[in-house]
């Protein structure tokens, strides 16, 4: 079996992969990270965004040798120590989750959004989020997490 | 998913060597189709050529007046590069409705029209635009390269390397998503370059297609005032639960209007 | 000492975890030796099963075993009971087919369970199950309820494909009403098929343990107990005492994982089979097909109006889709969650209904997410929206004028449920002020200058949550009782673990429940552990759905906390040498009636520890249980208004404002009360415009299996909500509240369709309301004009 080595959270992590491995089962079976989830089978959920070489990906929908030599951020990598990253804060401040199974995904997600539009309207957001789907939240307090981190600036 | 044989070859030639050696080869762009089908077990190559690693088919450049868009550039690429903002803001604006943020980080302009979806974009845009299409082997305009659903002119083995779009005078794309899948239920791509009009469709049929009395009327007066009924054939348009082709033809029409309207400003 | 944070917008406890990848879903763990489960499903709707040649998938790399059904037979595993049993209009029961959860003989529904794979790994398991040759003799299938009754029968314990033929209301009393009307609203209407789609897809790992005999099984469930009792009673015999089932961080609910499934009963039964770990995770095109669907109603209805626009009657005939079993709760849903909310908001002194549920060849329906509710919002809100259009009179003052008054309560419907309070005025004028109700006809005018049609839509809805009492119901054939269980356990040092038999899936209980017990017991909040999901932490309890958690498990909170309170006052007493009648307790302190000697709840707890200076008839501890079933159902009402504007060349419908007002009774946390109606209000809208479960009429394959066809509320489909509040108190249970989860979905729909409808200037449309749809009435409404 070939070896993949991706810089996950920072850490380099080699293993043994098949072909057919994709990222998110690299990242979920191989290394434990859990918090990347898989919602659906169809690349549309966007449960499973995660940053490969610093832009937001569907982690299902990429073979883990395609990700050979890259730098992955997780979920898990966010935050710095205990220290909540500021999308993540605002999420909690304003209610942006409830089951909390799409949040990572949402979040990873909407951290790239402000990496490519620090302050994007309510429509920008709403239209960015295509890729991620949510059943409880209704995306109220999704946007309204996003608006706030981008009005505290730094949450890219 | 199968299991299949990976390989990442860094050049051009050694991507046609690693497909020729292959017993039941698939060249793989992006991924975002081909990974999806490859899920759900429809297809079972002995092997993966990923075109991830040929950095000779990255890239936006210009070129004797046209823009060359590399294969593998990504939708997001093609979205946010100055000159193509600068020389066909509708092909921008096309590359930017592709998909969701995620999809267009991966998707590439190579994969997209070597897959040829019929409800994709860039088949729609490649035709508007008048584009040939560069392979290792040749150069093929776009109107001869969508030959069917899922089908081009590509020949066993012959690799898409680039996209050159002549600059029009004018042009906008105007796509009317599918509400579940966001693929275009209609998509038009309209064109004038001098004294010729291009209107390019996609979703609508079995693939993309130009509608010529639309283009006729619009070659005249490009207004939107001037576009009427679409020409298509309602019976050889699709029809499904999401969309009947009455409903799809009469978007045809709607869809161009609009990109007129956005193509004068 | 106490935060006094009942009432306060107390950020979720629960979010660190989830916001850092830390939430630990069933599909997360990992069994040392566990054994991956894929299922062999049906691809005909309905067909015999003449046999199945399992020779080359067995002997496919890494598979373990195949069963099939005669396998679980053998070993006397039984068929998925249904819960409730409706007695029929002839006083028969109704009509309850064995559903096995590996089908036996023949398979009923694209989906169906004909085999499960075992083996090493997921993709060796994947490839095993393409090796099953299974040979079918296809016959006809139905999935239209209207046509049930005359299609291929299903199942032969149920003749006409009928499950029950059931009636509520008094069939000469309501003739005699439409005799007396001055005008009759007629409407006929479809309640649309809706797939629950929780992000979080079904999933389970079983674990056999042969040194105790016994069963670990982690389910993403919503009631953990209610699937022991299950299992245990009517499937598998296994007893409660040998089966221990998790429920760990569940990824939403909506209804769905309320029910016992073929998939986790097979993990459990084949763990003890092979000797190994089984775990199986459903993805979403397997969700898509085999988790109880919801809704799928067609409906008739009359409403029978005086001159001056009262409601004189309601006569409502519904068929209701079961699918091709009886799900567990399936039977009620259309029956008592539907026909009893009939009434709505108003005084119709006489509502009939007659429901015929039927069996289809299509995944089985179920609760979902309002249950019944929705279904019964949906045809009131539309037919009253009807009749006002039909006489010429406003909409809002058709409600207002046949509203239950404030001081008719407690209010006795003519369909069994008795309302114990309300205002429904106040929801409507607040929410018509909102809205600017007033201005509607400049903004319409607006729009029509910007080329688009602009309409408004009502609807004032009533809900039944909490669904009780326990006699009641089991009067009406409900097999189990619907209270709840609390257990308050105080440690030494002061703090306090609750265990709760009320399942948390995305409500925040770990929150909302925290503040309750902080601010009765007067601890600090970080104080307070909330603890759910597991039957061997947890007594025996009933779990989450139908918008019960605070009203029947925060009351059984309650309940436990005050016992706590009653056993400090005895060890209080006894160490401040005072009687214990002269103990009065507030915000954390017992203190001698009159003085200043108190003891607080945490030197209380040590003691009850470390009794040494004790009384000598108190028990040591301070660890109390309390059940809690309550004496009604609570009644949240309210009244959504939105506005639409439609682009009548496309057909495309934008919702440009929404706002709801909704009286939930006391709030204990008003910003998970405010998501909570967001995400209903979402679900909702999804129903009124986007989803539809579709299934092909000739073939009976499900067509809308994936989200590529399956069409789910993203963001930019949804604008911001606005949401206001008003209060009239339960006035039955401790903590005065009513409920919360499913007002959204169930107000949502007829909002929606009431504003579209207007818009075009038409009677009705079914659901949901495409752009092709719109379209196609908007230029029929263009060339009437």
């Amino acid at each position: 079996m070939p070896t993949v080595t991706i810089t996950v959270n920072g850490q380099q992590e080699s293993r043994e992969v098949e072909g057919r491995t994709l990222l998110v089962q690299f990242l979920r079976e191989h290394l434990n990270l859990t918090g990347t989830h898989v919602g659906c089978d169809t690349s549309q959920c966007g449960a499973c965004v995660v940053h490969v070489n610093g832009q937001s990906v569907k982690a299902c929908t990429m073979l883990a040798l395609q990700a050979d030599g890259s730098e992955v951020t997780t979920i898990e990598g966010l935050a710095s120590g205990s220290e909540l990253h500021p999308m993540q804060a605002a999420f909690r401040e304003h209610h942006g989750l409830q089951c909390g199974f799409c949040t990572p995904g949402m979040v990873m997600s909407a951290v790239d959004l402000l990496q490519k539009n620090a302050s994007p309207s309510e429509k920008e957001i709403r239209e960015w989020l295509e890729g991620n789907i949510c059943r409880c939240t209704g995306y109220h307090n999704i946007v309204n997490a996003i608006q706030d981190a981008a009005q505290q600036g730094s949450a890219a | 998913m199968y299991n299949f044989g990976y390989h990442r070859p860094n050049s051009l030639a050694d991507a046609v060597t690693e497909l020729q050696r292959a017993e039941d080869g698939q060249l793989m762009a992006g991924g975002q189709t081909l990974i999806p089908t490859l899920k759900q077990r429809l297809a079972q190559p002995s092997d993966i050529v990923d075109l991830g690693q040929v950095d000779e088919l990255r890239g936006i450049r210009e070129e004797d007046g046209a823009l060359v868009v590399g294969a593998m550039t990504t939708h997001a690429e093609v979205a946010a590069s100055d000159l193509v903002k600068s020389r066909i803001p509708a092909l921008s604006s096309l590359a930017d409705g592709i998909g969701d943020p995620q999809v267009r980080h991966r998707g590439t302009i190579g994969g997209s029209i070597a897959n040829n979806d019929p409800a994709a974009d860039y088949p729609a845009g490649c035709v508007g635009l008048g584009a040939t299409i560069h392979t290792n082997q040749r150069q093929i305009p776009a109107d001869d390269f969508f030959v069917g659903l899922f089908e081009t002119a590509l020949d066993e083995g012959e690799i898409v390397t680039a996209v050159s779009f002549p600059v029009p005078d004018k042009a906008a794309y105007a796509k009317f998503p599918n509400p579940a899948s966001r693929y275009a239920i209609v998509g038009v791509m309209v064109a004038q370059a001098g004294s010729t009009v291009r209107v390019a469709v996609t979703g609508a049929g079995p693939g993309v297609f130009r509608d010529h009395a639309i283009e006729g009327s619009l070659a005249g007066n490009f207004s939107a005032d001037a576009v009427g009924a679409s020409s298509a054939d309602e019976g050889s348009l699709n029809s499904d639960m999401h969309a009947s082709s009455a409903y799809r033809k009469h978007l045809i029409s709607v869809m161009t209007k609009r990109a007129v309207s956005a193509a004068n400003g | 000492m106490p935060d006094g944070s009942v009432g306060q917008a107390v950020k979720r406890r629960e979010d660190q975890r989830f916001l850092t990848g830390k939430g630990r879903y069933v599909d997360d763990l990992h069994r040392a030796g566990e054994l991956a489960a894929v299922f062999v499903r049906s691809p005909h709707a309905h067909a015999k099963v003449r046999g199945v040649n399992m020779t080359a998938a067995k002997a496919a790399p890494g598979v373990v075993a195949i069963f099939v059904g005669s396998d679980m037979e053998q070993d006397g595993i039984g068929s998925l009971p249904c819960g409730w049993t409706v007695t029929d209009r002839h006083g028969e029961p109704h009509k309850s087919p064995p559903h096995f959860p590996l089908i036996r003989d023949s398979v009923r529904y694209v989906g169906d369970h004909v085999a499960v794979i075992l083996a090493e790994t997921l993709e060796q398991a994947r490839d095993a199950a393409e090796l099953v040759e299974v040979d079918y003799e296809e016959l006809p299938a139905n999935v239209l309820p209207a046509k049930a009754m005359s299609a291929q029968l299903l199942h032969e314990e149920a003749p006409s494909n009928l499950c029950y033929d059931w009636v509520l209301g008094d069939e000469a009393a309501i003739n005699e009403a439409f005799a007396t009307a001055h005008h009759v609203t007629k409407l006929d209407l479809v309640n649309n098929r809706l797939i629950p789609n929780a992000m979080e897809p079904r999933a389970a790992i079983a674990d056999y343990d042969s040194g105790t005999d016994s069963y670990t099984l982690w389910s993403t469930s919503q009631n953990p107990h209610v699937l022991r009792l299950i299992l245990s009673a009517f499937v598998t015999g296994i007893p409660e005492t040998k089966l221990r089932i998790i429920a760990p961080d569940v990824g939403g609910g909506f209804g769905s994982k309320i029910y016992c499934y073929a998939e986790e009963t097979v993990c459990l039964w084949a763990s003890k089979r092979v000797g190994r770990p089984v775990r199986w995770t459903a993805d979403r095109s397997e969700a898509f097909l085999a988790d109880a669907h919801g809704r799928d109603h067609v409906t008739h209805a009359e409403l029978a109006l005086s001159e001056t626009g009262e409601f004189l009657g309601l006569r409502v005939d519904t068929t209701a889709n079961m699918g091709a079993y009886l799900s567990n709760f399936a039977s009620c849903v259309p029956t008592y969650l539907y026909a009893t909310l009939l009434a709505g908001q108003y005084r119709t002194p006489v509502v009939y209904c007659n429901v015929r549920a039927v069996f289809t060849n299509t995944a089985p329906v179920d609760a979902y997410r309002g249950a019944g509710r929705p279904e019964a919002t949906y045809l009131l809100e539309r037919i009253v929206e009807v009749a006002a259009r039909e006489t010429g009179m406003d909409p809002a003052e058709l409600r207002r004028k046949n509203f239950i008054q404030p001081d008719q309560f407690p209010y006795q419907t003519p369909v069994a449920l008795t309302y114990d309070i309300g205002d429904y005025e106040a929801s409507l004028d607040e929410a018509m002020k909102m809205i600017d109700y007033a201005g509607f006809t400049s903004r319409k005018a607006d729009a029509k200058s910007r080329g688009k049609l602009r309409g408004i839509g009502f609807s004032a809805y009533i809900e039944a949550c909490g669904i009780a009492p326990s006699s009641v119901v089991g009067s009406l054939g409900a097999g189990v009782g619907l209270w709840e269980s609390a257990q308050v356990r105080f440690n030494a040092t002061g703090s306090v673990s609750v265990l709760t038999g009320s399942h948390a899936h995305g409500q925040g209980h770990e929150t909302t429940f925290a503040q309750l017990v902080s601010d009765t017991l007067g601890v600090p909040l970080e104080s307070v552990e909330i603890v759910h999901g597991d039957t061997a932490q947890i007594p025996m309890a009933m779990g989450t759905y139908g918008s019960r958690s605070l009203a029947v498990g925060g009351s059984a909170i309650v309940r436990a906390c005050g016992k706590v309170i009653d056993k400090g006052k005895k060890i209080a007493a006894h160490l401040l040498e005072a009687s214990v009648e002269d103990i009065e307790f507030a915000d954390g302190n017992f203190t001698v009636a009159g003085t200043d000697k108190s003891k607080s709840m945490a030197e209380i707890a040590f003691t009850a520890y470390v009794p040494h200076n004790y009384p000598e008839d108190v028990e040591p501890g301070l660890d109390e249980t309390a059940f809690y079933d309550p004496l009604n159902f609570t009644y949240p009402a309210g009244c959504h208004i939105c506005e639409v504007e439609i682009d009548p060349e496309t057909g495309v419908t934008e919702i440009v404002d929404w706002v709801a007002v909704d009286d939930f009774g006391k709030i204990i946390n008003p910003m998970i009360v405010e998501g909570q109606v967001h995400g209903g209000i979402a679900q909702g809208v999804g129903q009124a415009m986007l989803e539809h479960g579709v299934y092909d009429s000739d073939s009976g394959q499900l067509l809308t299996g994936s989200y590529m066809d399956y069409c789910m509320p993203r963001a930019d489909d949804l604008p911001s909500f606005r949401v206001g509040m008003t209060e009239t108190a339960c006035t039955h249970n401790p903590l005065g509240v009513k409920g919360c989860g499913e007002a959204g979905a169930i107000a949502a729909p007829p909002a929606l369709i009431n504003a579209v409808t207007d818009a075009l200037g038409v009677m009705h449309m079914e659901m949901p309301a495409t752009p092709e749809k719109v379209w196609r009435l908007a230029q029929q409404a263009a060339a009437a004009e």
